[in-house]
């Protein structure tokens, strides 16, 4: 069975869940980045709150909050964990 | 007196300038956001009849040099080469400091770690075992609370130690999978040819593997600037470069 099917993206978490990553989808620089804020395979984000408009949408990772659009947070592979 | 020249690396906000400030006594004054230390303050401080020149580098959360902060850190440590190259971590969110601290442990084995907002740790009741973090990162680990001048003795010491020459770090490095390892290797030994002692090959090999090009342009520029004669003419010829 294909993985992908049964992972989620991050921007399919909702407000107050906790996000398992397993797979950063994203090339180059972005994913550089985006690796170096905290956002690896193995790494629980939570889903702290939208902005007024519902994106970006800002995460707790690593101890900091940091926001992503929703073009970064679909690429970002994982399960929401239980509660 | 000897003067020597230490770099204070970290993250934003994990109080660099703070420190800075306090064993300096300048009171060069930084915010608190990403970014704010863009050119590079240095000040000195005496110790034990010799001198420490501190550099104050930007506050970084990396140091592949996706911004220009990073690039002036990064090339300020391979390129500058300071005697020690002080490590400030927040001891509060040290799993985010670790990713920098690796990175910096990759590009030199002159590194101290200091755990800093050590007493913003003890209130949250975070404990650190600065001894076990020294042994598994091999280097020096020292906690400390540059806000209330804690610890800065004994950093002091470690650094002049270092500086002298009287401790030796095994520093660690990140072993990656074996056909990387073998890319690595095969670049590390041409590039040893070229650069010898001068740059770290290892930490290179890794970055020309990665395609760093803003890397290699440095690179071509300081070999071609280097006044050492035909070994430096030859390697400036052998990276392609016209500005001999």
């Amino acid at each position: 069975m294909d993985e992908t099917n049964i992972l989620q993206h991050l921007h399919q978490a909702s407000l107050g869940e906790r996000f398992l990553i397993e797979r950063v989808d994203i090339q180059g620089e972005l994913k550089r980045r985006l690796l170096d804020l905290g956002f690896v395979p193995g790494a629980v984000i939570e889903v702290l709150k939208a902005s007024p408009l519902g994106d970006p949408i800002s995460y707790r990772v690593a101890g900091t909050v940091i926001a992503l659009r929703q073009e970064e947070s679909q690429l970002i592979w994982g399960k929401v964990m239980p509660s | 007196m000897r003067t020597y020249t230490i770099a204070l690396a970290g993250n934003p906000n994990t109080g660099k300038s703070t420190l800075f400030n306090a064993l300096t006594g300048l009171k060069q004054h930084t915010g608190n956001w990403s970014g704010k230390t863009v050119s590079l303050a240095s000040g000195y401080y005496e110790y034990k009849n010799s001198r420490f020149r501190f550099i104050d580098l930007p506050g970084t959360y990396s140091l592949f040099s996706n911004s220009a902060d990073e690039e002036v850190a990064r090339d300020y440590i391979v390129f500058e080469k300071p005697d020690v190259t002080l490590l400030v971590l927040d001891s509060t969110a040290l799993e985010r400091s670790l990713n920098l601290a690796l990175q910096v442990l990759e590009m030199t084995d002159r590194v101290i770690v200091c755990l800093n907002l050590m007493d913003e740790a003890k209130k949250k009741g975070i404990k650190v075992d600065a001894g076990k973090l020294a042994q598994k990162l091999g280097v020096p680990v020292i906690p400390i609370s540059a806000r209330n001048n804690e610890g800065l003795d004994t950093l002091s010491e470690q650094l002049l130690l270092m500086c002298t020459g009287s401790i030796r770090t095994t520093p660690y490095r990140m072993k990656y999978n074996e056909r990387l390892e073998e890319e690595i290797a095969k670049l590390e030994t041409e590039l040893k040819l070229i650069v010898g002692d001068e740059y770290p090959a290892r930490w290179l090999a890794i970055r020309l593997l990665d395609g760093d090009r803003k890397l290699i342009d440095t690179l071509k520029q300081k070999l071609a600037a280097s006044d050492r004669g035909g070994m430096i003419y030859g390697a400036a010829k052998a990276l392609g470069s016209t500005n001999r």
